[in-house]
C-alpha cells in the first residue's frame, strides 16, 4: 500500500493539546512542513511561548526551549548569535508578543535578528480563559471587555506587520489567514519563505496567522473560521507588508 | 604580573579568562565598564556581546544563549537587578548555568548611585518568584573578584545554576593591582548533553523548560533544586576568620565593607579590646555553621553586622547565632560608608568598650 499522507517528520507523536477547531495545530503543521522541506531536521531550535501553544515544545520534532512570557524574541537572540548556523524559530500567540513582548519583538525585529518568527493572532486571550487582547476587535465581547471593546475604554487593535514594516531590520513581513484551504496554502508559502530568508542569512521574518479560537470566540469551528475571512481581515488585511527581495528587484 | 586595573574592568577580563563567550546587558551606573569592556574584549576572543533593549530582554538572551550552551553572563545594578528577576526564576527553575553581576547601589526606587549591600536579601533569599537560590558571592578585593569570577562558570556549570557576583560601586570603580589568571581552554570544558544546540531529533531531542502541571512533579523539581543547595553548602561555602581565635567581639562583614572592618578590629585591639571578624565569601550558602560554632566559644561575648543597609545579613547571622550570643547591628545608608572609626565608635558605646 502507498502511503498518499502523513505526519510531518518534524513532528513528534505526542497529541495536540488543542480544542477542536483550534488552528494552533494547522500552524504547527504548517512550520514541521516547511522545516522538513528546507531540510532543517537536526539543526533547528523552536521555542515556546507562554499562551495556550505553551506546549509547542512537547509537538514540534527538535530541540526545543519554552520562555517566560513574551520573552521568546529575546531568548531566540541569545540562541541565534551563539549558534548562527542554527535555524531558530519563535512561536508566539498576540497576548505574547503584541501585549507583554512588545519591546522584544520590535527590537529583535528592528536588530534584523536572523529568526523566524510565527504569530498566532486569535484576537484573544485562548489560555488564560478568553481575556481581550490587543488585537481583540472593536466591539468584540471578551471576558474583560463584556459589552465588547471600546476605542475609549481600550484604544485600537494593534496591527503587528505594519508596525513592524517601518523598521528597516525586517527581511520578510506577511499576513495570512488559516481560514479556508486556499489561505492555509498561502500560509505555507509565507512559512516557507521565512525560512528560506534565514537560511539565506537574510534576516528577521514575521509572519503573522490569522487564527481561531472557537472555544472563547464562543463559535462552532466553521462560525470561527468564516469570523477570521469575514471580520478579522478586515481590521487586519492579509498580505505582505515588506519584502527585501521584492524591494530589489 | 600584577596589572593595576579598574575592578569593573577586572571582572570582565576575568569572565573571559574563565570561559565566558557572551554577554548580554543593559547600561546602568556603577557597572557600565564592565559591558563597555565586553564590548570590545568578547570579539577579539570569538564571543557575543549585545547591547539589549532592557534588562528584561538581556537577562532572557542570557536564558536563551545558556540554555543552548553557551558561557554566557550579564551584568547589572539594583533596579536592571530587579527587572532580571523574572528572567532569573525561569533560569533557575530550568536549571541552567550563568553569571549575573550586581554592582548594588542605594534604594529603594532609583535610589542612589553610591555603594550599598541593600540587595542582600533579593540576592541570597531569592528575589524573583518560586523556591530557589543562586551562588552568591561578596567579594572583598578586585583580585578575590578576579578569582570567584574565573570560575563561576565551572560552578555554574557544574551544579545547573546562576552565580551571582554581589559587588558595589566601590569594588567596581576602585583601581588596584591585580593578577589576572591564564586564559581557560574553552575545549576542556565538560560537554553540556542537556543544552539545545539544534541537533537533537526523536529521543535524544533536548528541553529547556521550567513548566511542570503535574505537582508531584514540580514537587520533585523543588526537591531536586534544594538538594543542590545542600551540596553547595556542602561544598562551597566559603569564609575569613581574622583574629577570631582570642575574640570577644566579633563584627562580621562581607564585601568592601569587611575591609573597613578589618581595619576596625587593628583599631580595637591598639585599644586592647580583643576584636574579630568573620567575612562571608558565599553569602549563600551562609557561613553558619562557623558562625554557630563560635558562638559556643567561650571568651565570644558578642556579634555585630555591620552593613551598608538597614540590616539585612544580620538576620542570618541571627539563624546562624540562634540566641547563643546577642547580635547587634550598625548600618550606614543611602551611599554613605563608615569609615573605621565610626565602628569603633558604635562598639565602643554600645559595648562599653
Ligand atoms: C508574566 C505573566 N503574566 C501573565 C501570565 C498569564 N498568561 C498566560 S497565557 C496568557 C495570554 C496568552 O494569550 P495569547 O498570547 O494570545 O495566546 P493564546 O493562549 O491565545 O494562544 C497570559 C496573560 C503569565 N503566564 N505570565
Ligand atoms: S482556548 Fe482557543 S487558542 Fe487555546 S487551544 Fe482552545 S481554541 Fe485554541
Amino acid at each position: 500500500m502507498a502511503v498518499v499522507f502523513q505526519k510531518s517528520r518534524m513532528l513528534t507523536d505526542v497529541p495536540f493539546s488543542y480544542c477542536p477547531g483550534c488552528t494552533h495545530g494547522i500552524a504547527h503543521r504548517l512550520i514541521a512542513e516547511a522545516l522538513e522541506e528546507l531540510r532543517c531536521e537536526g539543526r533547528t531550535i523552536g521555542i515556546a511561548p507562554v499562551g495556550c501553544s505553551v506546549f509547542a515544545y512537547k509537538f514540534f520534532n527538535c530541540d526545543m526551549q519554552q520562555v517566560a512570557h513574551g520573552r521568546a524574541p529575546a531568548a531566540a537572540t541569545g540562541i541565534k548569535r551563539t549558534h548562527p548556523d542554527k535555524v531558530v524559530f519563535v512561536y508566539q500567540g498576540d497576548g505574547d508578543l503584541a501585549s507583554i513582548g512588545t519591546a522584544e519583538i520590535i527590537h529583535a525585529a528592528a536588530r534584523g535578528e536572523n529568526v523566524t518568527v510565527i504569530f498566532i493572532n486569535n484576537a484573544i486571550y485562548g489560555m488564560t480563559g478568553g481575556q481581550m487582547a490587543p488585537t481583540t476587535l472593536i466591539g468584540q465581547k471578551t471576558t474583560t471587555s463584556p459589552a465588547g471593546r471600546t476605542i475609549a475604554a481600550n484604544g485600537n487593535p494593534i496591527r503587528v506587520c505594519e508596525m513592524l514594516a517601518t523598521l528597516d531590520g525586517p527581511s520578510y513581513i506577511a499576513r495570512c489567514a488559516l481560514s479556508d484551504p486556499a489561505n492555509v496554502m498561502k500560509a505555507k508559502k509565507a512559512i516557507l519563505k521565512g525560512f528560506r530568508n534565514q537560511l539565506e542569512g537574510k534576516g528577521f521574518s514575521l509572519i503573522e496567522l490569522l487564527s481561531t479560537c472557537p472555544t472563547n470566540m464562543g463559535l462552532t469551528p466553521v462560525a470561527a473560521a468564516d469570523y477570521v475571512k469575514n471580520d478579522m481581515t478586515k481590521v487586519f488585511p492579509l498580505g505582505v507588508y515588506k519584502d527585501i527581495d521584492a524591494e530589489q528587484k | 604580573m600584577k596589572k593595576l586595573m579598574k575592578g569593573n574592568e577586572a571582572i570582565a577580563e576575568a569572565a573571559i579568562r574563565g570561559g565566558c563567550r557572551a554577554f548580554f546587558g543593559y547600561p546602568i551606573t556603577p557597572q557600565n565598564e564592565i559591558p563597555e569592556y565586553m564590548s570590545h574584549r568578547l570579539p577579539e576572543v570569538g564571543g557575543v556581546f549585545l547591547q539589549a533593549e532592557s534588562e528584561v530582554s538581556a537577562i532572557n538572551m542570557v536564558y536563551g544563549a545558556a540554555g543552548s550552551g553557551a558561557r554566557v553572563m550579564t551584568s547589572s545594578s539594583s533596579p536592571g537587578i530587579s527587572l532580571k528577576q523574572e528572567g532569573i526564576s525561569y533560569i533557575c527553575g530550568a536549571e541552567l548555568p550563568c553569571v549575573i553581576v550586581n554592582m548594588v547601589r542605594g534604594g529603594p526606587g532609583l535610589g542612589g548611585i553610591q555603594p550599598a549591600q541593600s540587595d542582600y536579601f533579593q540576592a541570597v533569599k531569592g528575589g524573583g518568584h518560586g523556591d530557589y537560590h543562586m551562588l552568591v558571592y561578596g567579594p572583598s578585593t578586585v583580585q578575590e573578584a578576579v578569582d570567584l569570577m574565573y570560575d563561576a562558570f565551572d560552578k555554574a556549570d557544574k551544579y545547573r545554576l546562576p552565580v551571582m557576583i554581589l559587588g558595589d560601586g566601590m569594588l567596581g570603580q576602585i583601581m588596584e593591582a591585580v593578577e589576572i589568571p591564564p586564559m581557560k581552554d574553552p575545549a576542556a570544558f565538560a560537554p553540556k548533553p542537556w543544552a539545545t544546540d539544534g541537533t537533537g531529533t526523536g529521543k535524544g531531542r533536548r528541553i529547556i523548560n521550567s513548566l511542570y502541571i503535574d505537582p508531584d512533579e514540580l514537587e520533585k523539581v523543588n526537591h531536586r533544586l534544594f538538594d543542590v543547595y545542600v551540596e553547595l553548602a556542602k561544598n562551597e561555602t566559603a569564609y575569613e576568620e581574622y583574629k577570631t581565635e582570642d575574640a570577644e567581639i566579633v563584627l562580621v562583614a562581607y564585601g568592601t565593607v569587611a575591609r573597613i572592618a578589618k581595619s576596625a578590629v587593628n583599631l580595637l585591639r591598639s585599644n586592647g579590646v580583643k576584636a574579630g571578624l568573620l567575612r562571608p565569601i558565599t553569602l549563600f550558602p551562609f557561613p553558619s555553621a562557623i558562625l554557630s560554632a563560635l558562638a559556643d566559644k567561650e571568651c565570644i561575648k558578642s556579634f555585630t553586622a555591620i552593613e551598608l543597609s538597614m540590616g539585612q545579613m544580620v538576620e542570618d547571622v541571627r539563624l546562624a547565632v540562634n540566641g547563643k550570643k546577642p547580635v547587634g547591628f550598625y548600618g550606614r545608608t543611602g551611599g554613605n560608608v563608615m569609615s573605621p572609626e565610626d565602628i569603633v565608635k558604635f562598639i565602643s558605646e554600645k559595648e562599653g568598650r
